[in-house]
């Protein structure tokens, strides 16, 4: 077997697309320097009907499912226990963290009073769905820069090289990083645990949050079960997001992408998402909403466009051998489930949210759009960054050499 | 014996969890594990009889003065044609008067002050609380301006402050709750001049409902709305027609709050699910490194 290494990607970080994405991230920051000057209606559409826009529904509930793939790869390399999805960990848990903190972010700028977003840890209420999400993301987001720690001292320990009389210093932070590591490997899996337990939690909780508004969400989502749907979609959507992540950037690096790994993890998504839908038409029969099915309005349409094209066309590709054995396909097929989760969040916060008095439905202002847009921009910058300096992309050591070739011909 | 436990849980899983640094300096020692929520037998209630109602909207100029808002001069108040356009409570006037010409009636809508609030159970830091007196209030020093009482609300009444960056409110009608705990009546019934409002006690006031309708069948519909929806409601109404027509949302008899909340109680019960998830998953992980290991 191939021997695997992580190293950093050593490549400039400019390109096209890079820089369009600097633009994007730009404008947005834009936006939501007038949001902090002149309050949150100045940006965004929302009002006293439409309490909550893409912001929530896009950033904070979108976001948070789409970073599941942190505590999926962690369930399956750590706890499973196997060693072949190492290569998939690191990015996994990289994306995650990126993505939690961009979802904590996303939560204070849409906070009326966002200097006050620590009340949580002070005052309490058990009651509130909210409350269990806020404590146990901020837990989470904790949790994951602690599991990312040992990639940063494997960056740091024996390339200690402080400048000027700090020099003095380097064999004492050396040893201080040593300890830390011994110390923090050792108790690494209370963590690991952890997080997947507090995953399955707020993942859930995040589906809680919608049933409380009762009749005011259309029947086709409420239901008294969203808490379990948006648990089994997140798992459902954990590895795709790994395959899709891991096949862009290794184009993007010029690499080859990780077949027989990504085939793997694919094969388990088929069954994932088969257990996810049969909940989902099985709750829509026991419930009997399926009669706002016969009436095609865009309510309905957009039910049958999540199912159709985010459930069972990916879990028919995923089933197919061929699909698994191809990069293209697996990428193709991943990216429907992630469309299919993201609109899934998308339907059940903004779509089906139907308040009693509203005058015209809401849709998301150019400001809210490109703030959400920058978000995302900047979060694929800080990825290329970090991957460019510290150890998240494997790579087969035999090939290393090769690589490198490759590299400095681009360059030239 | 329930808020012992979350509490217990939370504390417990975030030292587990290693928050050591930033989470455990605030200690939540201080914290209170929920807002007050009382559902006394001797709440007050409001009766809302729409068919006296003549819209002269003395009532919303006496809330502003109430509540120290903006309220310009009481004859600006006898301009009708405002009457017609369907106006929503605001952050700047808590109740409103509606008329609906079809069937000639006039309402007037504020906070419902229910008697299970899913404002209150749904505020992530229990800004929310409803009084012994009945009154649910909001507590401005807790509120992080999350709008999910907005979300969670049936009537849709708090409203938020959307053009201010800084300190936005949350505001909805508050019962006149100084007022009511002083042996005061409300401020809107105090100024009504044809008593379209009677405050009392909620359990008389629905004996008083009931006693109209029987003695005037043909004045009112055989429907007390906030007798039963939502598991009941502190301001009550009567009307001559279906209150669909009057723009009343249908709902059922449970409380709003109801599902969420065994929900949530469901998945921590006694903390004992998210424990064994933990314990669970830390055996799983013991048995796959005991057999690599021995491989």
């Amino acid at each position: 077997m191939e021997e695997i290494k992580s190293i950093p990607m050593e490549k400039k970080f400019f390109t096209p697309t890079i820089i369009g994405l600097c633009v994007i991230a730009l404008i947005g920051m834009i936006f939501l320097m007038l949001r902090f000057l002149f309050g949150i209606g100045f940006v965004t559409n929302l009002n006293n009907q439409f309490p909550w826009g893409i912001w929530i529904g896009i950033d904070v509930a979108a976001g948070v499912a789409l970073a599941a793939g942190g505590f999926t790869s962690a369930a399956l390399g750590h706890i499973m226990n196997k060693s072949n999805y190492e290569v998939v960990i690191r990015p996994a848990l990289l994306t995650a963290m990126l993505g939690y903190t961009f979802v904590a972010l996303s939560v204070m700028i849409d906070l009326g009073r966002y200097y006050s977003i620590w009340h949580p840890l002070v005052y309490w209420n058990g009651n509130s769905a909210l409350f269990e999400v806020g404590i146990c993301v901020m837990t989470y987001v904790t949790v994951l820069y602690i599991e990312f720690l040992p990639i940063v001292f494997e960056k740091f320990i024996g390339n200690i090289n402080l400048p000027g009389f700090l020099s003095k210093f380097n064999l004492v932070v050396d040893k201080t990083l040593r300890f830390l590591n011994r110390g923090l490997s050792k108790s690494m899996f209370i963590f690991i645990i952890a997080g997947v337990v507090l995953s399955c939690l707020h993942q859930s909780s995040l589906g809680t949050l919608m049933v409380i508004s009762g009749p005011k969400m259309h029947p086709l989502w409420q239901t008294p079960i969203l808490p379990l749907l948006f648990l089994l979609s997140a798992i459902s959507v954990g590895f795709p997001m790994i395959i899709a992540e891991s096949v862009i950037s290794s184009k993007s690096f010029g690499l080859k992408p990780e077949i027989k790994v990504l085939s793997k993890l694919g094969k388990i998504v088929g069954p994932m998402l088969g257990i996810y839908l049969a909940f989902k038409i099985g709750d829509m029969v026991i419930r009997k909403s399926f009669i706002y099915l016969n009436e095609i309005n865009s309510i309905s349409v957009m039910f049958f466009i999540e199912i159709i094209f985010g459930i069972i066309v990916p879990l028919r590709m995923f089933l197919s051998k061929e699909v698994r054995k191809s990069p293209a396909l697996l990428l193709t097929a991943s990216l429907f489930v992630v469309f299919g989760v993201l609109l899934n969040r998308i339907n059940c916060f903004i779509v089906a949210y139907n308040p009693p008095y509203a005058i015209e439905k809401y849709f998301p202002s150019i400001g809210e759009i490109f703030v959400t847009l920058g978000f995302v921009s900047i979060e694929i910058l800080i990825f290329r960054l970090i991957v460019k300096y510290f150890p998240i992309i494997s790579i087969p050591v035999s090939t290393k050499f090769k690589y490198s070739l490759r590299i400095t011909e681009k360059l030239k | 014996m329930k808020k012992l436990n979350r509490r217990d849980f939370l504390s417990s899983s975030l030292k587990v969890a290693g928050t050591a640094g930033a989470i455990n300096l605030i200690s939540p020692q201080k914290s209170k594990a929920g807002p007050e929520n009382i559902l006394s037998d001797d709440r007050f209630g409001v009766l809302v009889d729409t068919t006296v109602c003549i819209g002269c909207r003395r009532c919303e100029w006496a809330c502003k003065q109430a509540h120290g808002i903006k309220s310009g001069d009481i004859s600006e108040y006898d301009k009708k044609d405002i009457l017609t356009t369907r106006r929503r409570p605001q952050p700047d006037s808590y109740t409103v008067v509606n008329q609906y010409q079809k069937i000639d009636t006039n309402v007037k809508f504020q906070c419902m002050h229910c008697d299970h609030p899913a404002c209150v159970s749904a505020c992530i830091v229990g800004a929310f609380s409803k009084r012994k007196s009945g009154a649910v209030i909001w507590d401005e020093t807790k509120c992080i301006g999350c709008r999910y009482c907005m979300v969670a609300c049936p009537f849709q009444i708090p409203t938020f402050e959307f053009d201010k960056a800084i300190e936005p409110n949350i505001s909805k009608c508050d019962f006149c709750f100084t007022r009511i705990e002083n042996g005061q009546v409300p401020a809107c019934v105090e100024i009504c001049p044809v008593e379209t409002m009677t405050f009392g006690l909620r359990k008389d006031l629905v004996e008083v409902a009931r006693m109209k309708i029987k003695t005037y069948p043909d004045r009112y519909i055989n429907h007390i709305f906030g007798e039963n929806e939502v598991g009941g409601t502190g301001w009550m109404y009567l009307a001559s027609s279906s209150f669909d027509k009057l723009d009343f949302p249908k709902l059922g008899k449970n409380p709003a709050p109801g599902v969420s909340e065994s929900i949530q109680h469901g998945i921590f019960a006694y903390f004992i699910p998210p424990i064994a998830l933990y314990a669970l998953l830390g055996g799983i992980m013991w048995l796959n490194k005991k057999s690599k290991d021995e491989e």
